[in-house]
């Protein structure tokens, strides 16, 4: 084997309590895309860290081409030829591409700042690799793939040979996940080398040469990725047998519990983000909407929820016409429940214990409350009992929310919402940033709701969830919806086009 | 093996050890610091620093007399220290306990002085419920202003802080209906069941900080075991968790701005019954703002409240002989207070300096394992 540009040594990394990087060794070829894989909080964003010089290790060594290197901050990464894009871009909204571009190393013409070469330097650069993008426009204005594009180019402006990517199709259609593809395979051919972190098993064997696995710090495995299959990668990471697929039965749908037609509604700009949408839950199944980010998803929860009060349009939950205005807890008395996009801010109040937690929205239930106290037992024995059925990880019921995992503040959610045994259950990105075995959980939490008769609205940037779950998948854009698919007639092309707005499709 | 899995265990309980004494230890080692960098101030000012120090803590825990003024002085804002606490655990930042301490204390004067005869715990319990009516009720614009018009309550509640002072002294004011022939622009002196009696001889000790103490409980007991509190708190931790799972935040918001104004109150309408007798002109001076930095000082929570109130009164007790026999400036004590605030607000942990240190220590410890490779596991 020729000799590895770069090469990681016994890095360990310890946070209080924690052990995130456990003398984890590491190579990496040039020329080669390694994905580095694992679960939330398996280590692979603190090794990266500690690679691009963010955070400073405790143990190991760092070899660059067979040279060992101290790498301290950031710039003596780069300055070695590492680059990092990370998964929160960081990029300034209301400077333009070419601001962003030169940010940190500012061309000057007599002391002044010259953004004339600055564009020279981004149209040269975009020429130079192929990727296109325009230097003039805002970066709030031009798209997430673009953004990532952007930042795809600074960092190899900046000398990177070693390219690291967090988790870099989080945000992308499956059309923009190829365009990515096509330049990473492209800067593979120039020579540069590319580690991928991810979680997704579908995007490594796409595009990865190799794959290490790490698990609670450190490095279990590392493989050729075509010798490797999808479910053997799945093991690894989670260090038991995973189910990917989700099995469901066909089972028949009951009365529709919900009903939205033709809703109008702005946004906070004020702006309409709610165009004609129409759609309809029935019982005992689950209804799909994909679509790209920013298309009305988030303001069709907020109508939902009593948020936004729309413009227009009608809602009927459960046989009741909702009022134009009406509260939050108008909609869970009609029966809904509901798992917000936004965990820590919508779902989870951080400096509640768990239990506080669970019992937020029934305090006014007279098994937990008189007419003024709570019933501290009561309470209590219903954490207990929720963190049991759960499976909720926490080291006592008295542990602040904050303090838990993504996954396990998201089952304490999920019990919290099924516990209302609710007909309609709304969940919006009920697995964003979880990992395999929480996301595993949640899916069969859902599917054990439909299976109980209960109707699921389903909001998703993840096209794979999507498809996993849903009995019919409805395609949101510019504020509706503008295709109906069957699960068994959709195709991820066919969706995929829909999402993007070049096709319609009606289900009649 | 067994060694390395019992290790984490034995860590566990060791930080959380620390971490529960560095808890308390934090505003210990904030005052220690203030005194500190005090002792250095006086020192600068040319002053006996042991005699000022000295006589500092004698004046304030010294005799019954002092211990008894020390207690005086806490009354008023551990009131006003609950009533920021209570706001500030709902979301909302209710810098307006000095406006709702003066008209509870004005509206507490006046009932005082209306009845002649009443039993005196009747008397004193009407005389402090309407220091909390009339405290809620000018807390409740600027709660209605915040929910209806979305108006934030700092601006409101700063120029209700206003409002209420001149107003005030306004209304006892030669010109003012509440004067009712006093000579001082002051309301007349309340009957004399309204006043608290000293309960020890030799100190003007008096009931009024212990009824405190029990409504402390109280509002402990409502802020963390009843529904109304639980949705409060939720309110203030996460506003927009708690409208999510259903809870009526803006109706929670007004509660929670009325009890505070309500606290303040009764603060005012007390130190009616405690110390003064009657309502003059400028009666608070600045019980509110120290209200503020006295909740900040308690974790915001009552129990820390109750310490750190009489922490400030006796610093304010003994400033005075401090001033006497060590003659130090009399805004010494107002120095010594902004360090004390200063030392908290800027998060001088206990915690945060062990573990600094654990980790250098532990770190040049790596280094040293690294150079000799099976040294460091033992």
């Amino acid at each position: 084997m020729r000799e590895p540009i770069l090469r990681l040594e016994n890095i360990t990394k310890v946070f209080p309590g924690v052990l995130a990087n456990d003398q984890v060794n590491l190579e990496v070829q040039e020329g080669e895309i390694l994905a580095l894989l694992g679960e939330n909080g398996a280590g692979k964003s603190t090794l990266m860290n500690v690679l691009f010089g963010l955070y400073t290790k405790d143990d190991g060594a760092i070899y660059f081409r067979g040279e060992k290197v101290n790498i301290t901050c950031p710039k003596d990464a780069i300055k070695l030829g590492i680059g990092m894009v990370h998964q929160h871009f960081m990029l300034i909204d209301n400077l333009t591409v070419a601001e962003n571009f030169i940010l940190g190393s500012e061309p000057t013409e007599r002391g002044l700042l010259s953004l004339k070469q600055a564009k020279k330097i981004v149209n040269q650069c975009s020429k130079e690799y192929g990727l296109s993008i325009n230097s003039d426009s805002l970066v709030a204005d031009i798209s997430v793939g673009e953004q990532q594009r952007l930042e795809i180019l600074k960092s190899l402006h900046r000398g990177a040979k070693i390219l690291i990517l967090d988790e870099p199709t989080a945000v992308l259609t499956p059309q923009k996940v190829e365009e990515l593809y096509k330049v990473l395979r492209d800067l593979k051919s120039k020579g540069h080398s590319i580690i991928l972190i991810t979680h997704k098993l579908k995007e490594i064997k796409d595009i990865s040469d190799r794959v290490a696995v790490m698990r609670s710090g450190k490095v279990v495995g590392v493989h050729e990725t075509a010798t490797v299959t999808a479910e053997e990668l799945a093991e690894l990471m989670v260090g038991r047998p995973v189910v990917l697929e989700v099995t469901k039965e066909r089972q028949k749908t009951g009365e529709r519990i919900l009903e939205v037609n033709n809703l109008h509604a702005k946004d906070y700009r004020n702006l309409t983000a709610l165009n004609g949408c129409s759609l309809h839950v029935k019982s005992g199944e689950i209804v799909g909407i994909a679509g790209v980010d920013g298309n009305g998803q988030s303001e069709l929860l907020q109508v939902l929820s009593g948020f936004i009060v729309r413009d227009e349009g009608e809602i009927i939950i459960n046989n009741r016409n909702l009022p134009r205005k009406f509260a939050q807890k108008e909609v869970y008395d009609c029966g809904v429940g509901h798992i917000p996009e936004d965990r820590m801010r919508m779902g989870i109040i951080a400096d509640f214990t768990v239990e506080e937690n669970l019992l937020l929205g029934f305090e006014n239930d007279e098994r937990y409350s008189s007419r003024y106290f709570l019933k501290k037992d009561a309470i209590h024995n219903r954490a207990v009992n929720l963190i049991k059925e759960f499976d909720i990880r926490t080291p006592s019921p008295l542990t602040e929310g904050g303090k838990l995992s993504g996954g396990n503040q998201q089952k304490v959610i999920l019990a919290r919402e099924i516990s209302k045994n609710p007909n309609l259950l709304i969940a919006a990105q009920p697995t964003r940033g979880l990992d395999v075995s929480a996301i595993e959980f949640v899916y069969q939490q859902l599917l054990e709701q439909r299976k109980e008769g209960k109707g699921i609205l389903l909001i998703s940037f993840e096209l794979d969830e999507i498809f996993a779950l849903s009995d019919r998948i409805l395609v949101i854009y510019g504020g509706e919806i503008i295709a109906e698919f069957t699960r068994s007639e959709a195709t991820v092309k066919e969706v995929g086009l829909c999402m993007a707005g070049v096709r319609r499709k009606s289900n009649d | 093996m067994i060694n390395k899995e019992k290790q984490p265990l034995y860590h566990k309980f060791r930080n959380s050890l620390i971490q529960s004494v560095g808890k308390m230890a934090d505003p210990i080692i904030a005052i220690i610091m203030a005194l500190l960098v005090g002792s250095i101030i006086i020192a600068i000012t040319g002053d006996d620093v042991l005699l000022a120090i000295t006589s500092l803590v004698l004046g304030a825990f010294g005799n019954m007399r002092s211990l008894g003024q020390s207690f005086l002085a806490a009354t008023p804002i551990l009131f006003t220290g609950l009533a920021f606490a209570v706001a500030y655990r709902s979301g909302i930042f209710n810098i307006g306990a000095e406006g709702q301490f003066l008209v509870g204390a004005i509206a507490g004067a006046y009932v005082g002085t209306l009845f002649i005869g009443l039993p005196s715990y009747l008397y004193i319990t009407m005389v402090l419920l309407a220091g909390a009516i009339f405290g809620a009720l000018w807390a409740f614009l600027p709660a209605i202003l915040k929910i209806k018009l979305g108006v934030h309550e700092v601006i409101n509640v700063i120029m209700l802080n206003k409002i209420a002072l001149y107003f005030t002294n306004w209304l006892v004011s030669s010109s003012g209906p509440f004067r009712m022939g006093s000579t001082l622009p002051a309301t007349p002196f309340v009957c004399p069941s309204v006043r608290f009696q000293p309960i020890f001889p030799n100190s003007p000790m008096n009931v009024g900080y212990f009824i405190g103490m029990v409504i402390a409980y109280v509002i402990y007991l409502i802020m963390w075991k009843t529904k109304g509190g639980f949705q409060m708190r939720a309110v203030g931790h996460n506003l927009y968790a708690a409208k999510f799972s259903g809870i009526y935040a803006e109706r929670s918001m007004v509660k929670a701005f009325m009890l505070s104004g309500a606290l303040a109150g009764i603060g005012g309408a007390m130190e009616i019954c405690s110390v003064f007798g009657r309502f003059y002109a400028g009666f608070s001076p600045g019980y509110g703002f120290e209200g503020i930095a006295v909740s900040l000082l308690g974790n915001n929570h009552p129990a820390g409240i109750i310490i750190s109130s009489i922490l400030f009164g006796a610093l304010k007790t003994g400033a005075m002989r401090m001033q006497i026999l060590a003659g130090t400036n009399v805004n010494l004590v107002k120095v010594l207070q902004a360090l004390i605030i200063f030392f908290v607000a800027s998060r001088w942990s206990l915690v945060k300096v062990i573990s600094n240190y654990k980790e250098k220590k532990r770190r040049l410890k790596t280094s040293d394992s690294s150079l000799s490779k099976e040294g460091g596991n033992k």
